[in-house]
């Protein structure tokens, strides 16, 4: 007796209407729950922008380029001037240590001192900048006696950035390919000669990308500048020690409180440099990145 | 011998101690700072209430050994309690909004498209923290003062917190929204890569057995990266936790008062920081600085706390990522 095609049908199990619509209800409430969660975070950071560059592009003009803070007005020459110098400084500190720790992270895996040096490195991250910040008002500012100065600033910003170089650097370098180590260790080469001359060479730009990084999170820090470089209305005098320095993102802070427009002003051109910079760096160094790192 | 002790291991490995070493300084230096303020304060440090300079004019006095201002206490248990509940509430919020937008980007997204929709979401953590403290209080707290807390204490009135004055503003929820904009990222770039970066395997094998889309994501994917999920969202708690500048701007710096619902004003400890050192400074015993690097002493061994907990789980995984913020 041959089985018809009705009653194959009727042996399929045939879920519960009920079900199915609660299945597909579930299916579409989920996608617009998740979809609302992306949208509401994408119009956070539109929101932020749109104030940032729309109050920030009526402020910013060419005084503000051009010349030093005077009392509630003036421009941001001193400021600009001193966040490229802090930013600068900290990071001419923070890369040899930072570098030869991601070195020896990727190249000696094995070492003892690796996996301490991983784990704090990345508890570093988590340390909050004004505690940075505080411990260098309590060890530099008061304890040596400089004062609020360039040098305790970027000492802070060093501590800050320290940890992202080492990190970019241990991943640019295990990038590298291993082939690459063993050719030139089967050449004869040395193994320091090979990771100077070979892998830190193919690495580099990946560890450049890194610096550029730590460079732009070093502009955009605050806190553990407050009780560090202090502020100065006046350009540098080119002492590192016993003289305070203004930077941009004090001016936010400070300036944006006043109740005058034109100390506003000025707050709202600071973040939009700011802002921009460390768009503008994030931005390249992410293209860089996923050319080279696929991250 | 000679060129063992100059080989680049050597080099590398004294260089990179460095990195360990600042944290153990931070640590040492706060400690020693400190000392004499916890000496003085003992543990009611953290439980009791109150901050207070004593009388600026009078004679020091000594107690416990060591010289202070009459009526001079410190006690912290207000910035803990704000601290706390702001980082609660903004991770409270962050982590279901965060996996959402994950989920989303992971597979709603094309993959052409993903990347760059997801840098541009994920740029929010690449945006200084000033940033934030000047957009929540040029345009956030206006917003919310007027408009939107009176709305919800007239029609959410009858929960527990969330009823009474509505203030002006500056507060609790007004910072928990503000550091849930800047911990999302932390969360979605992690989770997202987790579920993009899982075997194909799993998601076909859930959509052959007839899951809807949506299914093999929550039901399949998402309990698989259950541990890249925690350990985002635990430091993503660390960094709400010593959030400086912008909770500054926006939490209203109360002082010495707890929080009486969600729109009371409030101070962490990090803000209390930088709100306070000014003021400190004005003490000749110098027993109010001290007091503030205790404060700074408890911040950082809380963070150094939360931030091992969530190597140590993200290490397990084996998911080393970099989340540039």
């Amino acid at each position: 007796m041959a089985t018809t095609a009705r009653e194959y049908g009727a042996l399929i199990a045939r879920p519960p209407l009920g079900r199915v619509i609660h299945r597909r209800l579930v299916n579409y409430i989920g996608w617009a729950l998740c979809t609302l969660a992306f949208l509401l975070l994408g119009s956070g950071m539109v929101w932020i922008l749109v104030v940032v560059f729309l109050r920030g592009f009526h402020a910013l003009t060419f005084t503000v380029m051009t010349h030093v803070t005077q009392g509630v007005g003036g421009g941001l020459l001193n400021a600009i001037e001193g966040t490229a110098l802090l930013a600068f400084g900290g990071i001419l500190l923070a890369v040899p240590p930072g570098m030869a720790a991601g070195i020896y992270l990727s190249e000696y895996d094995k070492g003892p001192l690796a996996p301490v040096i991983r784990f704090f490195s990345d508890v570093l991250v988590g340390v909050p900048s004004i505690v940075v910040g505080y411990f260098g008002y309590v060890t530099m500012v008061a304890w040596l006696g400089w004062g609020f100065s360039v040098a305790a600033g970027s000492i802070a910003l060093a501590i800050i950035s320290l940890p992202y170089i080492t990190r970019t650097t241990e991943m640019a370098l295990r990038q590298v390919p291993r082939t690459l180590r063993e050719a030139g260790l089967g050449l004869g080469i040395t193994e320091g000669k090979v990771i100077m001359h070979i892998i830190v060479p193919m690495g580099l730009p990946g560890i450049l990308t890194g610096i550029l990084l730590a460079f732009a999170i070093s502009m955009g820090e605050t806190a553990p500048l407050i009780y560090t470089a202090g502020w100065s209305n006046y350009l540098w005098n080119g002492q590192i020690t016993h003289s305070p320095i203004g930077y941009l993102t004090y001016a936010i802070w400070a300036f944006i409180t006043e109740p005058f427009a034109s100390a506003n002003a000025l707050a709202y051109a600071a973040a939009l440099l700011v802002t921009l910079f460390v768009l503008l760096i994030s931005v390249v160094s992410r293209m860089v990145l996923q050319r080279r790192l696929g991250a | 011998m000679i060129s063992r002790i100059f080989s680049l291991r050597t080099i590398t490995a004294i260089l990179g101690s460095l990195v360990p070493l600042v944290l153990f300084a931070i640590v040492a230096f706060l400690v020693i700072y400190s000392w004499p303020a916890v000496r003085l304060n003992g543990f009611g440090f953290l439980i009791h209430n109150g901050w207070s300079l004593g009388s600026q004019y009078g004679e020091p006095i000594t107690v416990h050994g060591q010289m202070i201002l009459p009526g001079a206490h410190y006690g912290i248990l207000f910035l803990i309690v704000g601290t706390l509940l702001s980082t609660a509430i903004a991770v409270l919020i962050a982590l279901p909004l965060g996996v959402g937008a994950a989920m989303f980007l992971a597979e709603a997204v094309s993959p052409i498209a993903r990347p760059w929709i997801s840098f541009f979401v994920e740029l929010l953590a690449a945006i200084p923290s000033v940033v934030f403290g000047l957009w929540g209080y040029v345009v956030v707290i206006p917003f919310l003062g007027q408009h939107l807390f009176p709305f919800m204490v007239r029609w959410l009135g009858f929960i527990p917190f969330f009823g009474g004055a509505s203030g002006s503003g500056y507060g609790l929820l007004t910072s928990s929204f503000v550091l849930t904009l800047m911990i999302v990222p932390l969360i979605t770039s992690t989770v997202r890569d987790a579920l993009v970066t899982q075997p194909t395997g799993f998601r076909e094998g859930a959509l052959a057995l007839g899951a809807t889309r949506f299914e093999a994501l929550s039901g399949v994917l998402l309990p698989n990266v259950r541990r890249v999920i925690v350990g985002s969202t635990i430091l993503a708690t660390g960094r709400a936790l010593g959030e400086t500048m912008a909770v500054l701007m926006v939490s209203g710096n109360a002082l010495n008062y707890l929080p009486s619902n969600i729109y009371t004003p409030i101070s962490t400890m990090a803000a209390f920081i930088v709100s306070q050192l000014d003021s400190a400074m004005q003490d000749p015993t110098g027993m109010a600085v001290r007091s503030l690097a205790e404060v700074a002493l408890v911040l950082c061994v809380i963070s150094v706390i939360v931030n091992s907990f969530a190597n140590i789980l993200i290490y397990y995984q084996g998911r080393r990522k970099m989340v540039f913020v």
